[in-house]
């Protein structure tokens, strides 16, 4: 077993304890490439199918390439598909800085919607190496009374054993790439045949290296316009995956307080 | 733009953990590698000198690491960090672990995948509270390949006799956990000595730095050839295939191969071996998560081992498990929880605290308690018989894990093998309700037990039992009566008075009395069971907590109450077979009480009774029993 085959054996053991563990469960889709390895893994993991819903949380300011892909690949793949809107900026905490105050529009939306479903597990495809505060994630990372990461208490996570708590009001996000880095993700695309939103290749120039609301997403230099050259970029590139996502540079905090409140 | 080649195949990544006391400068190692190694993204080092000097700090590698308020407010780590790591050709994932004592959980969590840990000690300090924790843990959690790390040495000038009696006193230790520390590399991590290069202060020294010694640790070993460890972990019905999917945790399987299941030992045939997108398989091997149909289509259940039939698991419903406990209370006997191994979970109950670590001197002691996030060896009750492997570092096998009713972890228990049953007797198991045995036990402030009153037709068991039962009752004992009449009345009716059906009469008795027992109720049982044998046998049934008492009353003066009648209508000859007429009562040896009736009073004698038995249904009477 190579890297790759490892990764993916590790990513479907999680998907398969979620499922089983957890009800009613569903899968985030944000639309964007961790996202889909997430659902292709799924559909490793069920053989073909995602036996659960998937769930869009649409901020209304996602490229139309996003729209567009979504709808293919939910009649494609055959998904239960579960949207969600967000409350206008003006109802989120004023005193977050700009960026980070539009992205937390995400987690009130994500919140109405895991309350709406009365969900006990959320599958989303976060990653250790794209944030230091997610570096601290579990893959099981239970939420308490309103959907507050309790980053100072975390439960021990070790041998493969993962907190399942039942109580009423708490849910589990479920992270099964979590040990994925950028470049990983991007060699299982590549070994897999994944399709993706072309912003994520080169035109004229200047390609997405990772895709937020278009607002506060910029996308980066680059000539790379097939999966195989987005690889030799990235085992060259220096800069940090989340460098074009501005909520992540406006204070050493923001980050932290936005996961804290339940952002993903 | 076509001729770029595809990335060749790689290994999966070395995990690498850095444990050590709080302050010891696991976080500034891990910072100043990432920087030496030229690791870091563009624009990290600009931030993390921002971040330090808005604390007033020069640069403070830790806070690559330490990237939480609090972390970097206090300048301690909370919880463990995960970073990718290369070197030359080589991945790795370095593993930050918190070093303060209130983190200890967060250790654990990044420390118990690790392949190799590199032990962080403070050259001035030497060894505190932490490090020894987190030795004791690196041996629990099997971690065999251990780099030590004395840092700091340039607080005392690079000082080689202070640098060699640091590595004296760190090997003693190490050694009383038998764990061989594979170097020693003298360093410094703030200045960067003896890390990713090699230090010009330190001539004398000549063994690897810290990469160097990164770079020799031995890759996993494979789990492909051990005998195959398949447990189950769901069972889905797709289309009109019933599919079996897990987790290979060590061996392999091929289509066609023949598989135990469980600790029911059905036997089945891997049919096939089901994928989506990608080529047909026929065969898979330890780490692969995979998904099967058998033939036939027999159903597992979650938990269940498959394994091949000459390669079994160990079996036993008492187990003695390694123990780092996790939680801020103490531990005792009698408390329950679900064990999990694998994907299988059991409840058990802690029956006995065999040992208990004491941290300063790393010794074993017997104790009543296991002190809050304590080690202790202990033996575990489980409530059915389950499979296991006992605990191998490097391997899945027997890694126990203890959750409470909310599914959250308690504790780690690597399983180490099947505990000898009480004194050599038949021990009770609590079946099934493992919970509810001591659960009520405590509730009840007693526990339950079966008295077994045996003796001549008219000795006075009926009289005496009923006695004591309202006594015990009185004193809020739960109690009840197993009298040979009634049984015969209803759960024995079909029974005569053959030796076979005696026999089965005794069974029965024993039998329900067992279950009473288990559920936490005191048992008196009146029945004239006059051999030996029938008494062993109920004996036998009950197991612990059996107590044989003779009611010890002459023939003569049985036969002179003859309450019912009975011998003298047994000397008329209209009763066949009655004890003491004609067929025989064998008087027990040696009863645990032998009662007689004829030079006390009826009250007396039921005191007596009621004493004895209070005495030995005492909660403390069970854990002295449960811990010798
Ligand atoms: N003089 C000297 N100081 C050091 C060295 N390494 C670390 N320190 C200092 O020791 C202090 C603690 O370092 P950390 O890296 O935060 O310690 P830690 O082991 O990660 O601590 P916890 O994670 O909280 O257990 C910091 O102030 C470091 O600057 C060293 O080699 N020499
Ligand atoms: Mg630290």
């Amino acid at each position: 077993m190579d890297d790759l085959d490892q990764l993916e054996a590790q990513s479907i053991f999680i998907l398969r304890e979620a499922y089983r563990k957890l009800k009613p469960l569903a899968m985030l889709w944000s639309l964007g490439k961790d996202s889909n390895v997430m659902l292709w893994l799924a559909r490793k993991a069920f053989l073909g199918r995602v036996p659960f819903p998937v769930m869009h949380v649409d901020t209304g300011k996602k490229f139309p390439e996003m729209y567009k892909f979504r709808d293919e690949y939910t009649k494609k793949w055959n998904l239960e598909l579960l949207l969600g809107d967000c409350p206008p900026v003006e109802e989120i905490d004023p005193t977050l800085p700009p960026a980070a105050r539009s992205a937390a529009r995400k987690t009130a939306g994500l919140a109405a919607m895991i309350d709406k479903y009365k969900l006990a597990g959320v599958i989303a495809g976060i990653r250790r190496d794209e944030q230091a505060t997610r570096a601290k994630e579990r893959v099981f990372s239970p939420r308490g009374s309103g959907h507050k990461w309790d980053v100072r208490n975390q439960p021990p996570e070790f041998w493969d054993q993962y907190a399942t708590p039942h109580e009423a009001g708490v849910h589990v996000r479920v992270h099964p790439l979590l040990s994925w880095r950028e470049i990983d993700i991007w060699r299982y695309i590549e070994r897999e045949g994944i399709p993706l939103v072309d912003l994520y290749f080169s035109k004229e120039g200047k390609r997405y290296r990772s895709l937020g609301d278009q607002d506060i997403t910029s996308p980066i230099e680059s000539n790379a316009s097939t999966v195989a050259e987005v690889i030799a970029e990235l085992e060259t590139s220096r800069t940090s995956e989340r460098a074009g996502r501005a909520m992540d540079h406006e204070s050493e905090d923001a980050f932290e307080r936005l996961r804290v409140a339940g952002y993903l | 733009m076509n001729t770029i080649p595809t990335p060749a195949p790689q290994d999966a990544a070395t995990p690498i953990v850095i444990v050590g006391h709080v302050d010891h400068g696991k976080s500034t190692l891990i910072g100043r590698l990432l920087y030496d190694t030229d690791s870091l993204p563009e624009g990290r080092v600009a931030q993390i000198i921002e971040s330090s000097k808005k604390r007033g700090l020069t640069v403070e590698w830790s806070f690559l690491l330490d990237s939480l308020q609090i972390e970097r407010d206090q300048g301690v780590t909370v919880d463990s960090t995960r970073i990718p790591f290369k070197l030359g050709k080589r991945q790795f994932v370095i593993v930050d672990a918190p070093g303060h004592r209130q983190f200890l959980r967060n250790m654990i969590t990044g420390a118990a995948d690790a392949e190799a840990a590199v032990l962080v000690v403070d050259a001035n300090e030497g060894a505190q509270e932490q490090t020894r924790r987190h030795a004791m843990l690196l041996r629990l959690i099997g971690i065999r390949h251990v780099i030590v790390f004395m840092n700091k040495v340039d607080i005392f000038n690079y000082d080689q006799k202070k640098i060699e009696a640091a590595e004296r006193d760190i090997t003693a230790l190490l050694h009383q956990l038998e764990i061989e520390p594979t170097v020693f590399v003298p360093a410094s991590a703030r200045e960067g000595d003896n890390m990713a290069s090699r230090s010009d202060k330190m001539p004398w020294y000549k063994g690897p730095t810290l990469t160097e010694a990164l770079a020799a640790v031995p890759a996993p070993s494979s789990r492909a050839d051990l005998p195959l460890r398949l447990p189950v972990q769901d069972v889905y019905r797709f289309d009109t295939k019933r599919i079996v999917v897990g987790r290979i945790e060590r061996g392999r399987i091929r289509v066609g191969d023949e598989v135990v299941i469980g600790v029911h030992g059905a036997k089945a045939r891997i049919a096939s071996i089901e994928s989506w997108h990608t080529a047909p398989q026929v065969a898979a091997v330890a780490g692969q998560s995979v998904a099967v149909t058998l033939e036939p289509d027999v159903i597992p259940d979650r938990g269940d081992f498959l394994f091949p039939a000459d390669h079994a698991p160990l079996r036993a419903a008492r187990i003695r498990t390694r123990l780092f406990w996790l939680r801020q209370e103490p531990l005792r006997v009698g408390e329950s929880f679900r064990l999990r191994l694998a994907t299988a979970e059991h409840q058990v109950t802690v029956a006995a605290i065999d040992s208990v670590v004491r941290l300063e001197d790393l010794t074993e002691h017997p104790a009543e308690e296991v002190p809050p996030e304590g080690f202790a060896e202990i033996t575990l009750a489980v409530s059915e018989t389950m499979l296991f492997d006992p605990f191998v570092p490097g391997t899945a096998d027997g890694r126990g894990v203890l959750v409470d009713r909310n599914q959250q972890i308690v504790g780690g228990a690597p399983l180490i093998g099947v505990a000898e049953s009480v004194a050599g007797r038949n021990a009770i198991h609590p079946t099934g309700s493992a919970v509810s045995l001591w659960d009520r036990a405590q509730a009840k402030g007693h526990r339950g037990g079966v008295f077994w009153m045996t003796g001549l037709p008219g000795a006075g068991k009926s009289t005496l039992a009923r006695e004591a039962e309202n006594r015990l009752f009185a004193r809020g004992i739960d109690v009840s009566v197993l009298d040979g009449d009634t049984l015969r009345a209803g759960l024995c009716a079909d029974l005569g008075f053959s030796e076979a059906d005696r026999r089965e009469n005794v069974r029965r008795a024993a039998a329900v009395a067992r279950i009473l027992a288990e559920s936490g109720q005191v048992v008196i049982v009146a029945l004239i069971s006059p051999t030996v044998a029938d008494r062993a046998l109920a004996q036998q049934i009950v197991g612990e907590g059996f107590h044989e008492i003779f009611i010890d009353t002459p023939q003569a003066t049985c036969e002179q109450r003859d309450p019912k009648g009975l011998y003298a209508a047994a000397r008329a000859g209209k009763i066949e077979g009655f004890t003491g007429v004609d067929a025989p009562y064998e008087a027990p040896e040696k009863p645990d009480l032998r009662v007689g009736t004829t030079d006390a009073s009826r009250d007396e004698t039921a005191a007596r009774l009621a004493v004895y038995i209070t005495d030995a249904i005492r909660l403390d009477a069970t854990a002295q029993r449960q811990t010798s």
